[in-house]
């Protein structure tokens, strides 16, 4: 075991892959900067600046991945993959269906998200309820620096196209590059074990739509991922402090979803509270409520997302995101 | 027309000095997120702004500060909202990427590009609702690479519609070298489209002025979009806190911080031939170097050098600068208060005199 920043995992797991699998060629905006440590290693033929010509670079990134490379495209944000999202919908979801099952798009899309450094409302989305509602795309969230290196090993071995999604108070160097720009004036709600932690001497990929249990208990289940889960494990520890015991489940993908582990804590514990931080109407909390129902389950529900467009100021901003008091709200609403 | 310099310097220096007082605040930790000052670009947001009348519309991006200070939008709504305060000019709901002034039909966006189509949709509008009014965007050379952008080019061109495209080229998109990334001359790419093309050093306020206002007044007679190129540096980098600026400034902590890491990886066994490590290396030091020739190039400091003409006019030039201090300085003494307190709401039975609870 290694200790690694969140940031660092990625990059380790991605350069090992490189290193082992010529196909794969980065490019994205300032990546000769922003990956300058894989630029020196594997050279600037597969570590490439683009201009900012997000709706371009994207789409070729999938006939790119049709004709044998394994490209991982970088946007700045996840934000920006509106800009580009014809290649995403119309095209990468699309090919292998229109293919009659013969040709795959193994195209990883790579974007930090997220909000809670104060950069308003359209440098900070989550979006991937959005995405994943595209049969045919896969999203990925991790939450830890080892689910990250694993994660992406995960998505560059899937044969179809994966957003892979940092969170930018999981990934110190976003952070830096957006939100603190070498000052230490300003700070920030991260969660530790998010940032750093444990990792493998040898990286070993997870499978996509594998949920990961976080914490037991049989009070109320907690759903959620990427920097919302070490909301619930926080929020898990003040409502033990009174005698309700938490299951936290970091779904860590989004598509695929893994119904099967949400349902069975469902069952057990009989109320569930989703903690996305993606936007509450037409995602992924309710894509969990309408999973509970198919299954049967009548369960007590509610959900702690973000509600509206997030406003810049920063008081504000971390009201509207998913945090530790509006979970516990949450849960205790369940009992009334 | 006649331009007159000490209006133009006004403009320039309040922007200059109230992007200053932001560099401070965001400094001390009071701003929060990215912030991509104006600060180099004063004499192109002077001279194209001040060739504008009531009417006219703004389609700004995420460098905004210094077309709205010379537009004339309140300076303390304007910081308010940096700081995200309630009383800031969009109740601190957008920041300083999404400032909007529905008076000034001023819009901003975040998205590199966006300004092209706002811009054309304002001049669309216009054209319908009140003839001979113009829409400026504003955008750097980045910009130029984004298909929206040049889709607007197009779409404007097509539709005769009166835009200026100012396009402020400091030949930097974010931190990489916009020559590295872009085919071919930005403005023949706007001929191309069939646009009226200018160009300018955007150091030179005068020149600005001047190419702004017989471009303006080209567009007031319908003579289809101009596309104004005006060469500028960026004093700060793309952003405060760049980081190739932060390498020039504090070079030994910066190297150790993005050396080691560097170092380490060229050296594994496993990956490029030695040749294409070099290249990657090169790509590297080759930008730092081109980024800290582009950063010794402050004698195009807009602000330094307008004021350099007017120097011989020592006393007006002082009351000038005074004015101008004590101008910004209000408004930072002014944030520096607390948000005042809403007006209290008066008793119910004034807003309804039937007694309604």
């Amino acid at each position: 075991m290694r200790t690694l920043r969140y940031a660092e995992a990625v990059e380790d797991a991605l350069a090992g892959a490189m290193a082992r699998d010529p196909r794969i060629v980065i490019w994205g905006e300032d990546v000769e900067l922003l990956r300058r440590n894989l630029l020196v290693r594997f050279g600037p033929g597969r570590v490439r600046s683009t201009p900012i010509s997000e709706s371009a670079f994207l789409a070729a990134g999938v006939t790119a991945a049709m004709a044998g490379l394994r490209p991982v495209v970088e946007l700045m944000m996840i934000d920006f993959s509106a800009v580009a999202v014809d290649a995403l919908v119309n095209h990468a979801a699309k090919i292998e269906v229109f293919s009659g099952g013969h040709w795959n798009v193994p195209l990883v899309l790579r974007a930090p998200c997220g909000a809670g450094y104060g950069d308003g409302g359209q440098h900070g989305q989550s979006l991937w309820g959005w995405l994943a509602h595209i049969p045919g795309l896969s999203v990925v969230v991790p939450s830890t620096p080892a689910d990250a290196g694993a994660l992406l090993l995960a998505a560059l071995e899937h044969p179809g196209p994966v957003v892979f999604m940092e969170h930018k108070l999981l990934s110190d160097d976003w952070l830096d590059f957006l939100g603190a720009c070498g000052r230490t004036t300003v700070s920030f709600d991260v969660p530790e074990a998010g940032v750093s932690g444990p990792v493998p001497d040898e990286w070993q990929s997870l499978p996509l739509g594998s949920a990961a249990v976080r914490r037991d208990g049989g009070d109320v289940t907690l759903v959620s991922l990427g920097v919302s889960v070490h909301r619930c494990l926080a929020a898990a520890d003040e409502l033990a402090a009174r005698g309700i015991s938490s299951t936290v489940i970091d779904l860590r993908s989004v598509a695929p979803l893994d119904r099967d582990t949400v349902v069975e804590h469902a069952r057990r514990t009989g109320r569930v509270v989703v903690v996305d931080e993606d936007f509450r109407e037409f995602g992924l909390s309710g894509e969990i409520a309408a999973t509970l129902a198919e299954a049967g389950l009548s369960c007590s529900f509610a959900r702690v997302c973000t509600d509206a467009t997030t406003p810049y100021d920063r008081v504000r901003e971390a009201a509207a995101l998913p945090n530790v008091r509006r979970i516990v709200e949450a849960v205790d609403r369940l009992w009334n | 027309m006649t331009v007159d310099r000490f209006v133009l310097y006004r403009h320039m220096l309040r922007s200059r000095r109230f992007e200053e007082a932001l560099n401070r605040l965001w400094q001390a930790g009071r701003i929060s997120g990215e912030m991509h000052p104006s600060l180099g670009e004063e004499a192109i947001a002077a001279g194209v702004v001040t060739a504008l009348e009531d009417g006219d519309a703004l389609a700004l991006e995420h460098r905004a500060t210094a077309p709205l200070v010379v537009r004339g939008v309140d300076l303390f709504a304007l910081m308010a909202e940096m700081l995200g305060r309630s009383d800031g000019l969009c109740g601190g709901a957008g920041g300083h990427m999404h400032l909007f002034s529905k008076e000034h039909l001023a819009a901003s966006s975040g998205i590199v590009g966006a300004a092209g189509p706002a811009a054309v949709g304002f001049a669309l509008a216009a054209e319908r609702l009140s003839p001979a009014k113009v829409a400026v965007a504003f955008f750097g050379d980045g910009a130029m690479n984004q298909g929206m952008l040049l889709e607007s080019l197009n779409l404007a061109s097509a539709w005769k519609l009166p835009v200026l495209f100012v396009c402020k080229d400091n030949g930097w998109a974010i931190t990489t070298r916009s020559a590295s990334v872009t085919g071919g001359d930005l403005s023949e790419r706007a001929r191309a489209f069939g646009l009226d093309v200018e160009e300018v050093d955007g150091s030179d306020v005068v020149a600005v002025a001047k190419a702004a206002h017989t471009s303006v007044a080209r567009l007031r007679r319908g003579r289809g979009p101009t596309f104004l190129r005006a060469r500028c540096v960026h004093l700060e980098g793309h952003f405060l806190g760049d980081p190739m600026v932060r390498v020039l400034r504090r070079p030994v902590q910066e190297m150790q911080r993005i050396g080691e890491p560097l170092l380490a990886s060229v050296a594994r066994d496993d990956g490029a031939p030695m040749a294409e490590r070099a290249r990657g290396m090169l790509e590297i030091t080759g930008r730092i170097g081109r980024f800290a020739l582009d950063q010794t190039r402050r004698r195009r400091d807009p602000v330094a050098r307008l004021r350099r003409q007017l120097a011989r006019y020592g006393t007006r030039l002082d009351l000038l600068e005074r004015e101008v201090e004590a101008e910004i300085e209000a408004v930072v003494a002014r944030v520096a208060q607390p948000v005042a307190p809403l007006e209290p709401a008066p008793p119910v039975h004034a807003q309804h005199p039937e007694g309604r609870a």
